[in-house]
């Protein structure tokens, strides 16, 4: 295997690893701050991607796109936390599986009843477009490049947000203390719509972008939702730091596993053979690093008490 | 002299910058009535804890019968010969009062969990549970859901479940705790006839009840023992005085 | 207001009517729409003895739905081709019979809960959820991307597989069949309750310090069940595949997962017969519903949500007046 061949491959890792960041990030606030397992997370990453497609279709702009995808996830997330999620933080973890089980249920039909069952096309714009030249002389698509970035910049965006600002001080005493908030006199409600919102904004973005290059379709979040709970379980929950951690571990697992085990397989089986065993363990390899990382630290990397 | 029942040997555990137990040696002999007090925050649950397999501790070891079960996990210790009680009632909140105290017999039982056949169906194991709950004066509740329990019967069925074990020892954490004079009367004159059976570990607050149970009184002040000695022994001790009795006799 | 165990009776019965009807009507789609019932309810009756007695919110139980239908599928398959399957050193004949088969589907699906669970049971709340979650997908892929039986297109057996005195080609038979293994399953659940056993774990999921502080080990308890529940699921899915004749990676999906779990949940969480009455719910939801919208999801949803905040006790809870069997 030559070596632009494996460094793009990494490229594709990390590009991978830092979309599940955007969708893990969300998740491990949400538990962290208010103690909720929210499955219709990916629900929240299918609205961003349908909202920027519908838009990106109306308005030919790839950044309107983005910022729809933003704006509704946000809502989105928002109206859900008000009608639903916030009836469920006193609940038992069984309560909170089902409700949000149920979420996905009416996100997903009802998607489906608006746009139909047929995938959306989101377009890369043309000032993304193309491959560009990286040191070494490796070819890589300026969109994977540019999505690399977003990606990147959102982790430290959010990193400074918690160290550094008012509403990351709010986050931290939550994560420490539910009644310390309280008695600091912060009003919760709206932390936790906010904390909510925020997340859901983090999802529907991770979703138009990755919707750009694969298609826009009802139940894209879910396979995405699980990979961010490896991701989480790899980290340690309520971890931004492990869950950046975790996401470019996934995504670069899962991302080389599936190019080498198949070459790995070929020395010693004929091709055909070789291909379909490497890349059938490989679709398990991400899952195995799971169990792994659990049966030496079952708390997660990174992951204190919870 | 006979080996003790229970032995630590220099205990010591830390949290962080906080030493909850500073090399705590004590014994607990047969037939006796062994407190344990000190003020809040001492380490009296710590060493409760390390005891009972809880928690295991930085350095120092504990023995049963004099072998060592410093590596042994809570169940292991409980099948051996430990039987605690909690400081906040730990109880199956849902089952009845005759399940709660089944639970210990076949706890103790070793590994005959059947599948098949109905818990109370075994006769001599029912026996022992109901005994245990006669005992404890609750003999008439026992078809009653343990979360309709009173406070003070809760406490009671702690105890209760604690005697199905027929343990080599006992370890009372606070047995006392959040009763009443007329309770607090009650568990004393229960504790009372205990010993002869086997011995007590005695973590309590009640400083009637302990002075009138305790045979000897270990007291512990931040994670160390200060003195250890009879009732009368400790009463007298400049040291508790200053320490703890001081200000609370 | 009437108890749950008249309630229970005439679930039970009435499931049994419905298919003596459908069979006098000659209705043979009834027919199978109630022996889908009682195959999923038996997936739910596994599931029930993890997550009712145990506690252990298990969101992969496709997996073991999934392992018994594939038990079934790789078995008929090589039946059918006359090809012994070859494992190393091992070769294992193909075969049609039912017992055999569901044997095959709990061994196997017991020995991927031992191993999901040893693993999974380190942790406990959220994480278990979300690795449990994460195994059922992992077999999805794995299924997938295996391309020897079928891969993505699954896997069709053309005949129904045989049992000794049973003609299993005949609809009501095949029902009685897979009735009468969920009232065993019924029955076990029952016993189990009852039993030391099901004392100790019932203990060790509302106070697990007490559990060990008597000598229990509550991971061991917990193992135990999960790999119980797994068989049973198991069993579920070895059935699910004969009565469609085909298996697919769909037995693995998340999907299926959530919606062994909303059987309990519509039906009433840990109650004997909860998961039978939520699968018969889900049925006719399924098939009353399906044919009014398209969308029917949509309203699954609302009631599962409206369940979930409004009714904590399920269907037999609202019928018997009584709240959930526990919190």
């Amino acid at each position: 295997m030559t070596f632009v061949l494996f460094a793009e491959q990494m490229l594709n890792g990390l590009q991978l690893g830092v979309m599940l960041f955007l969708m893990a990030s969300g998740l491990t606030l949400v538990f962290g701050v208010m103690g909720l397992i929210n499955l219709a997370h990916g629900s929240l990453y299918m609205v961003g991607a349908f909202a920027a497609a519908g838009v990106a279709a109306a308005t030919g702009s790839f950044l309107l796109a983005l910022v729809a995808a933003l704006a509704a996830a946000a809502a989105a997330g928002a109206i859900v936390e008000i009608l639903v999620i916030r009836r469920l933080y006193a609940r038992n973890h069984l309560d909170q599986v089902l409700a949000t089980f149920a979420l996905i249920l009416i996100f997903s039909e009802g998607t489906r009843w608006i746009f139909g069952s047929f995938p959306l096309y989101l377009n890369v714009p043309a000032y993304l477009a193309g491959p560009v030249t990286l040191p070494g002389g490796i070819q890589y698509p300026l969109y994977r490049l540019t999505l690399i970035g977003i990606g990147l910049t959102i982790a430290g965006g959010l990193y400074l947000m918690i160290a550094r600002t008012r509403l990351g001080i709010q986050i931290r005493a939550g994560e420490a203390d539910r009644e310390m908030i309280a008695a600091l006199g912060i009003d919760i409600s709206k932390l936790y719509t906010i904390v909510f919102a925020l997340g859901a904004a983090l999802a529907g973005l991770a979703g138009a972008l990755v919707g750009t290059i694969q298609s826009v379709q009802v139940g894209m979040g879910e396979p995405v939702l699980i990979l961010a709970f490896v991701v989480i379980v790899i980290g340690g929950i309520g971890s931004i730091k492990g869950a950046l951690v975790g996401a470019l571990l996934v995504g670069l697992t899962d991302t080389l596993g599936g190019v080498l085990l198949p070459r790995a397989f070929a020395t010693f089986m004929d091709n055909s053979a070789a291909s379909s065993t490497g890349s059938a363990l490989a679709s398990m390899l991400i899952y195995l690093l799971m169990a792994a990382v659990l049966f030496l630290r079952p708390k997660g990397l990174f992951g204190g008490a919870t | 002299m006979t080996e003790p029942v229970i032995e630590t040997r220099g205990l010591c555990k830390r949290f962080g910058a906080l030493e909850a137990s500073r090399d705590v040696t004590l014994d607990l002999r047969a037939g006796e009535i062994h407190a344990v007090i000190g003020p809040n925050g001492a380490g009296k649950s710590t060493l409760i804890s390390q005891i009972c397999g809880v928690v295991k501790p930085d350095s120092g070891q504990v023995l049963l019968s004099g072998r060592d079960v410093t590596g042994w996990d809570v169940a292991a210790r409980a099948r051996t010969g430990i039987a605690r009680t909690f400081q906040i009632s730990a109880l199956a909140m849902e089952d009845t009062v005759l399940q709660n105290a089944l639970l210990g017999v076949f706890g103790a039982s070793g590994w005959r969990l059947g599948l098949f056949r109905p818990a109370l169906g075994y006769a001599d194991l029912r026996d022992r549970a109901l005994a245990a709950l006669r005992r404890t004066g609750l003999a008439e509740h026992a078809a009653m859901r343990t979360g309709d329990l009173s406070h003070g019967q809760r406490r009671q069925l702690e105890i209760a479940i604690a005697l199905t074990l027929a343990p080599k020892a006992f370890v009372m954490d606070e047995p006392m705790a959040g009763l009443g004079l007329e309770g607090s009367r009650e568990i004393t004159a229960l504790l009372d006839g205990l010993r002869a059976e086997a011995p007590v570990l005695l973590v309590e607050h009640d400083m009637d009840a302990v002075f009138a149970l305790a045979d000897r009184i270990s007291v512990l002040v931040y994670g160390a023992i200060i003195a250890t000695g009879t009732v009368s022994e400790i009463r007298a001790d400049p040291e508790v005085r200053a320490a703890y009795l001081g200000d609370a006799a | 207001m009437i108890t749950e165990r008249y309630f229970n009776a005439a679930l039970l019965g009435g499931l049994a009517l419905v298919a003596f009807w459908a069979y006098g009507a000659d209705e043979p789609f009834t027919i199978t729409l109630v022996t889908k019932v009682a195959i999923l309810a038996l997936a739910g009756v596994g599931l029930n003895i993890a997550l009712g007695q145990g506690g252990l919110i298990s969101l992969g139980h496709a997996v073991f739905f999934g392992i018994g239908g594939y038990a079934m599928g790789i078995l008929a398959s090589h039946a059918q081709s006359y090809q012994p399957l070859t494992l190393g050193p091992l070769v294992i004949e193909g075969t049609n019979s039912m017992p055999l088969i569901w044997l095959a589907a709990m061994v196997a699906a017991g020995l991927a809960a031992l191993l999901i669970g040893l693993v999974s049971l380190r942790t406990s709340g959220v994480y278990f959820i979300m690795i449990t979650l994460a195994f059922g997908q992992m077999f999805y892929y794995f299924s997938i991307s295996w391309p020897a039986y079928g891969g993505e297109d699954g896997l069709s057996i053309y005949v129904r597989n045989s049992f000794p005195g049973v003609n299993t080609l005949d609809p009501i038979q095949f029902f009685f069949l897979c009735f009468m293994l969920l009232l065993l399953a019924l029955l076990f659940h029952a016993m189990l309750v009852r039993a030391p056993f099901g004392l100790a774990l019932n203990a060790a999921r509302q106070s697990p310090e007490r559990a060990q502080a008597v000598g229990l080990n509550p991971f061991r308890l917990r193992l135990a069940a999960f790999v119980i529940s797994g068989v049973i699921t198991g069993l579920a899915g070895a059935l699910f595949a004969d009565l469609n004749r085909f298996v697919s990676p769909t037995m693995f999906s998340w999907q299926l997962s959530g919606e062994i779990m909303v059987f309990i949940i519509l039906g009433g969480t840990a109650r004997l017969c909860g998961p039978v009455a939520g699968a018969a719910m889900f049925i006719a939801l399924e098939h009353w519903l399906g044919g009014l919208s398209e969308y029917w999801h949509i309203y699954l949803g609302l009631l599962l949500l409206a369940v979930v905040l409004f009714a904590p006790g399920g269907l037999i809870g609202i019928i018997t007046r009584r709240g959930a069997a526990h919190d």
